[in-house]
């Protein structure tokens, strides 16, 4: 060490992130029994599943993946998830919308969209397999109501989120313990933006499904919304499809997430754009989050993410 | 409503946002916000996301939906921060909440907490992990009560950096010598606390003056404006000049590649491979063969990285150890003196048995003696209080059922920390500094 110049101690933000979402993902594999990580195929659970992976490097992942299926995916992305599914040493469960309808326990909405209908399946899921933590890509800049959110989220035997039920977090301390029945949603992206998580795909080489770069497609408008024909409920009487070059800024059920006009078909290209944009993600692309101002906390309190 | 047009489409407005900064070459800073209720805190930050460009036009236009709705003038920026519906209903913040926001070259993490009475925990809670604290004080009243209870609590927290912000000079006709008298009040205060590096500026979060933009209307000040100070912060300690601690997570094993390895966070300090390091509390020496950060080797690890450490020899290592440095290892004890801040609605008794959860490890604990309670805002003591409520500060003493590895707090705020959990319900109860206190809380403590 004496002949190299002094080093240099410092990590960058996205070191710091890092190695942040690194410690949640060990801590959680030492406390719990059995872990989960949910993974829809967005950008946010690949990167989580990339962080994982580093995290428990050279071994496996020691817990599994859970997908809840809207039954609306778009193709590119469930076609990455099951290569995904592929891989050795990752195992991936699927809780699917589609069964509870046709089975009757769920009802399908007249609007078509599946987006409140995922926290059936999913709590069923958590039952079922006797999850005790339960990974989820959330990240406090999306909405207000995350913005109080703990790393560690603390839900009652309902899965339910109670504000005032939240325990203080303080330090790098994290406090996972529950009763039975109860479980922890954890959330290693905690304190990443949009724009970090996008640098991190940059900088670690991440492939990300092809849906959220510039493409041709067939699109039509519905409540200021480029939204992409299918099964699932569109284009009805007097909307008319039209062709433009759009990409998505986040992946979700198609009755809700909306494309937006661009041509930014890099990874560099999309970090621009997004460094650049007017748009909040959500506001942008995410039809469900504008039902009132009050909607994403009333579907965290239900158990959704 | 308009359809979402391209972003490309749109007119780029100069100097409305910034270009992305390189990854490798931006850093993170965190810090808490403090204040009284009506001190203007939420519209401070507020006014730092706005004024940063970390709001976004649909958000705006939502508050301003909002502060039409309410029947107010123009848009109310406290609005974009007070996101549960207890708060909108009751117009006060509960909680800690985080934003993000980001200028050329540094990103932030701000810790946005309330500021009255009943919340003292949550501004525990939110400067535990800072590296500064803005503490708002309007500039009409001066240092109140309030000001001297968030100057305390950042003090025993140890968050290295503080700056006071003092508000609503609009208020005061921008008067010098009204901020100069609050300022060196407030620096007495800081020094009987024994806090040296604070700072002054005098704002108007309502307008912006010196925020992020300069004010006009104070031409006396010659100081930077809040943003450039935060962008003057140190974000970390040099690691080269703190011992090395390396509280063990987790045991990384695999059969196939003949694989065992520490996985762990560096609280503090340097390791490097050929290190002479010993585990505690078992007392085994041993030196590091190879230092693993995601999977590629390397042959040094710093904190606050999380990496995993192998060692040369075949010792029983496992979640709660801590590898130190053979040169400078810490204490191994089973009686904790502390400085707590008890933070759940069930009070906390002498003979109370609970978990104590330092760095990765849990033991069980005795509550043995409540020293005394310390009212943060006089620093008098009441000494053996009967109980300790939420919001209570107090001097505590605890035996524990094993040996703890532990600095004080004071000179390492990561392995000199702990939290009291109620073992039945998992609550995490009452949030703990090892070791002393300091200036005249040392005193009174």
């Amino acid at each position: 060490m004496g002949l190299a110049r002094p080093r240099d101690y410092t990590l960058s933000h996205l070191g710091v992130l890092e190695a942040e979402a690194l410690h949640i993902f060990r801590e959680v594999a030492a406390e719990f029994e059995r872990p989960t990580l949910l993974f829809s195929g967005g950008k946010d659970s690949i990167v989580m599943l990339h962080l994982a992976c580093k995290a428990f490097a050279p071994a496996g992942l020691p817990f599994p993946l859970l997908h809840v299926d809207t039954g609306h995916n778009f193709d590119e992305v469930l076609e990455y998830r099951d290569r995904i599914g592929a891989l050795a040493g990752v195992r991936l469960y699927v809780a699917a919308v589609q069964d509870y309808i046709d089975d009757g326990r769920l009802t399908e909405r007249a609007d078509g969209t599946r987006n409140p209908l995922q926290t059936v399946p999913l709590l069923a899921a958590i039952r079922s397999h006797r999850f005790d933590a339960v990974f989820g890509g959330g990240r406090r800049d999306e909405e207000k109501a995350r913005a109080k959110e703990r790393v560690f989220s603390l839900r009652d035997e309902f899965g339910q989120w109670d504000p005032r039920r939240q325990r203080p977090e303080l330090w790098h301390l994290y406090n996972g313990r529950h009763r039975v029945g109860e479980h922890v949603r954890v959330f290693p992206l905690s304190n990443w933006t949009e724009l970090d998580v996008w640098s991190y795909i940059e900088q670690e080489r991440i492939e990300v499904p092809s849906i959220y770069f510039s493409h041709t497609r067939e699109v039509f408008l519905r409540d200021g919304m480029w939204l992409a024909p299918g099964a699932w409920g569109g284009p009805r009487a007097g909307e008319r499809v039209e062709s433009r070059t759009v990409r998505y800024r986040t992946v979700g059920d198609m009755s809700c997430t909306a494309s937006i006009d661009s041509r930014a078909a890099t990874v560099a290209e999309v970090i621009a754009e997004i460094a650049s944009s007017r748009l909040t993600e959500r506001g942008s692309s995410r039809a469900d989050d504008r039902m009132s101002e009050a909607a994403m906390e009333d579907r965290k309190r239900e158990g959704y993410f | 409503m308009t359809p979402a047009t391209g972003l490309h489409q749109e007119k780029p407005e100069k100097a409305e946002c910034f270009a992305p900064h390189p990854p490798e070459t931006a850093d993170l800073l965190r810090l808490a916000t403090a204040g009284s209720v009506d001190d203007g805190k939420s519209t401070l930050v507020g006014r730092l996301l706005h004024d940063l460009k970390a709001v976004m036009p649909d958000q705006l236009a939502a508050v301003e939906r909002a502060s039409r709705d309410r029947g107010l003038a123009s848009a109310d920026l406290a609005l974009l921060t007070d996101g549960l519906r207890a708060e909108r209903e009751q117009g006060i913040t509960i909680d800690v909440a985080y934003r993000y926001f980001a200028s050329p070259g540094r990103r932030f993490i701000l810790a946005d907490t309330p500021g009255h009475v009943q919340y003292t925990r949550n501004m525990v809670t939110g400067a535990s992990t800072a590296r500064l604290a803005a503490i708002l004080i309007d500039a009409r009243h001066g240092v109140v009560e309030q000001t001297r209870r968030h100057l305390a609590i950042a003090a025993l927290l140890r968050v290295p950096h503080m700056v006071f912000l003092v508000n609503k000079m609009d208020l005061v006709g921008f008067d010098e010598d009204v901020f100069a008298g609050i300022a060196t009040e407030l620096r007495g205060h800081a020094r009987r606390l024994g806090v040296e590096a604070v700072s002054a500026i005098p704002i108007s979060a309502l307008r912006g003056d010196n925020v992020v933009e300069c004010s006009d209307s104070m031409d006396w000040y010659q100081g930077p404006t809040l943003l450039e100070h935060l962008e003057r912060i140190p974000v970390a300690d040099d690691p080269s000049n703190e011992p090395a601690r390396f509280p063990v997570q987790y045991v990384i094993r695999s059969a196939e590649h003949d694989y065992r390895g520490y996985a762990g966070q560096l609280v503090s300090g340097v390791l490097r491979t050929g290190d002479k390091v010993v585990v505690l509390p078992s007392d085994q020496r041993s030196t590091i063969a190879g230092i693993d950060v995601g999977g590629t080797a390397a042959d040094t690890a710093f904190a606050p990285q999380s990496v995993v450490v192998r060692l040369k020899d075949d010792i029983d290592v496992g979640r709660g150890d801590l590898i130190a440095s053979t040169a400078s290892a810490p204490a191994t004890t089973r009686d904790v003196s502390a400085t707590v801040c008890h933070l759940a609605d069930r009070p906390l008794r002498v003979g109370d048995r609970v978990l104590l959860r330092h760095t990765t490890r849990t033991v069980k604990a005795i509550v043995t003696e409540i020293v005394h309670r310390l009212d943060i805002t006089t620093l008098q003591t009441c000494p053996h209080p009967r109980e300790l409520r939420a919001n209570d500060i107090a001097r505590l003493l605890l035996r524990t059922s094993a040996p703890i590895v532990a600095d004080d707090y004071a000179v390492n705020r990561h392995s000199g920390a702990f939290l009291l959990v109620d073992e039945p319900t998992g609550d995490t109860l009452t949030a703990g500094m090892i070791g002393r206190s300091l200036g005249e809380i040392g005193s009174a403590l």
